[in-house]
């Protein structure tokens, strides 16, 4: 059993493959002892956008179906799991599981309606969009949690991390988020190497010859967006206890659900390493942008998104596959058969 | 010999244009039969119909004594309908290997014995060496055969064939009618094939239906209904084929 999953997860991985990722992982489990608060909210914020663009890479990465409106997962998640430990001191590592069957039992509702009644493509993440507005406009009146004027969570100077309750200093949830990550990368790579994994890509490059082959295309398609919206939804609890402020304002935005797609379509769609190295890639260029201005004297708002504006553009003109697939060449790591 | 595959009758019309008028064909187990026409003449749309694509506005079609239209294509596929495209539909992002896996985890799920079988079913259509490409950048001969390959992984029990011959030299043709008739005689698999190219439709066939105008014009033998009039009459212009 164990001696076959590790084979099905290392089939055709190159030796070298291992190794960078070996080291990759290694330099960020010693990050946290040898950089400052600053650059480690950086890290938290790269590790957020790589898990994140990972759950929603299932999605559209590996079955083709575009989601527009990630915030929705996010945002219910994150609501649910602070609310049960504000009003009912619920610890939100056993919230989350609330958390996740909510975001969830949403993206069924968005999945059943669209695939039943064969709503694709564009339309598709128009749908997502609606739902993620409708959303927000809901929880802007949900009076239990403060409507629009914000919900909070206490907060306290902490002297010992109570992971249980995730209430701790960043550091805490910096390891929290890179278990998060790495989990998440060895389950994709599960997933992608299992009959799901194939499937999912058959429907993503041609649906109707999928159909043919004898695969359930709406079973798939309703797995996908299932997986993907639980995945989503330990980013939101993540976001609750992290921050410790929810406005629908922000968290539903769909300016929220553009960033977190940015990550994986510059690094690399359908690609496992391509959410890791999109985060990366973007958050750190992005700060780096914004410091050397504001240490110049300039604070432009808004100049993040320009910047995310241009690489995206950038990206889709010249790599349409994204950073990584030429990076991996390179550097020697294609798989081989 | 029992039949396999029955359509009685059945009938499809795109917007007052009646593609498909009341026809019938069957097809014995382990045998093969050419279904061949002028373009135009609804062959595709009668694959449609057998493979789920379209629901026959009118008629039937039964495999094996049970009724499959109007099942989903994936349920037919399920109850033993191997089919082909005209307009081949790769999975352009994956490579050849993994196209054939998707069929063949159809009835293998686990990846590895898929992949063994789907290698050996690229073998079998001289693909192999092609394995590791992305089906985006084969030939499109190859992608013909690619199709036929990802059919065949599922296990059918009749193989429709769509045009799988056009643009073959005629070498290559000859290799593919070898590898159907292979299948045929070997594997017992049921074929039922639209083909323009005359050689592999004489070469294959035990039986020829032919379509013109959505009906049913002549049946049987294949050196028969190529000498019958109406048949030429309805090639007339295309003679050249013939
Ligand atoms: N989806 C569709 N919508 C509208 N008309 C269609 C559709 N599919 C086929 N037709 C029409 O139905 C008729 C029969 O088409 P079909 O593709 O079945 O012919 P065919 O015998 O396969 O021809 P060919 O040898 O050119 O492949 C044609 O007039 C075609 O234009
Ligand atoms: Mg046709």
């Amino acid at each position: 059993m164990i001696a076959g999953l590790y084979e099905r997860l290392l089939d055709g991985v190159p030796r070298r493959a291992l190794l960078l990722l070996g080291l990759l992982l290694i330099a960020m489990l010693v990050a946290p002892l040898l950089v400052d608060p600053y650059l480690l909210s950086i890290l938290i914020l790269v590790l957020y956008f790589a898990y994140t663009g990972q759950a929603w890479n299932v999605m559209m990465g590996f079955c083709g179906q575009l989601s527009l409106g990630h915030s929705l997962y996010v945002g219910l998640a994150a609501y649910t799991s602070a609310a049960l430990y504000v009003h009912f001191q619920l610890p939100p590592t056993i919230g989350a599981l609330a958390a996740i069957s909510i975001s969830m039992a949403f993206g069924a509702g968005i999945g059943f309606l669209a695939f039943r009644f064969g709503i694709g493509g564009t339309y598709f993440a128009l749908l997502t969009i609606a739902f993620a507005e409708f959303t927000r406009v809901g929880f802007d009146h949900f009076a239990w949690v403060n409507g629009s004027g914000g919900f909070f969570l206490p907060v306290e100077q902490y002297t010992r991390n109570d992971v249980l309750n995730l209430r701790g200093r960043p550091v805490m949830f910096y390891y929290l988020l890179l278990a998060l990550t790495v989990a998440a990368f060895v389950f994709c790579r599960w997933l992608l190497t299992g009959r799901i994994g194939y499937y999912w890509q058959a429907i993503r490059e041609d649906q109707e010859a999928a159909q043919t082959l004898g695969i359930n295309t709406f079973r798939y398609k309703m797995l996908a967006v299932l997986i993907s919206s639980g995945m989503t939804a330990l980013s939101g609890v993540f976001f609750a206890f992290y921050y410790n402020n929810l406005f629908p304002e922000q968290i539903f935005n769909i300016s929220r659900s553009i960033e977190l797609i940015l990550g994986p379509i510059i690094g690399g769609l359908g690609s496992l390493f391509g959410p890791i190295l999109g985060a990366f890639v973007l958050t750190l260029l992005a700060e780096g942008l914004y410091e050397t201005l504001h240490g110049l004297g300039y604070d432009i708002p808004g100049i993040k998104h320009v910047f995310y504006g241009i690489c995206l553009a950038a990206v889709i003109m010249y790599l349409p596959h994204g950073i990584w697939p030429p990076l991996r060449r390179k550097l020697g790591l294609e798989t081989r058969q | 010999m029992s039949d396999l595959l029955v359509v009685d009758g059945i009938s499809k019309s795109f917007r007052g244009l009646r593609a498909v008028s009341r026809a019938s064909l069957t097809v014995p187990k382990g045998g093969i039969v050419g279904l061949i026409g002028p373009n135009g003449a609804g062959k595709t749309t009668c694959f449609n119909m057998i493979a789920g694509v379209y629901k026959p506005d009118e008629g039937s079609v039964t495999l094996d004594g049970r009724r499959i239209d109007g099942l989903r294509p994936d349920l037919i596929c399920h109850a033993g309908v191997g089919r082909t495209f005209q307009i081949v539909k790769p999975f352009k992002e994956l490579t050849a290997l993994d196209n054939v896996m998707v069929g063949a985890l159809h009835t293998e799920s686990d990846t590895r014995r898929a992949k063994r079988e789907a290698e050996a079913v690229l073998d079998r259509l001289g693909m192999l060496e092609k394995r590791n490409q992305p089906a985006g950048q084969l030939t499109l001969p190859e992608r013909k055969r690619l199709e036929v390959a990802r059919a065949l992984a599922t296990k059918p029990r009749i193989l429709l064939l769509d045009e799988v011959m056009a643009g073959l030299r005629p070498t290559e043709t000859d290799q593919m009618v070898a590898v159907f008739r292979d299948l045929n005689q070997r594997e017992g698999l049921t074929i039922l094939l639209i083909e323009h190219v005359m050689r592999a439709v004489m070469a294959l066939s035990q039986q020829v239906v032919v379509l013109h105008h959505g009906e049913v014009i002549a049946r049987g033998d294949p050196q028969a209904v190529v000498r019958d009039p109406a048949v030429l009459e309805c090639y007339l212009g295309e003679e050249a084929e013939i």
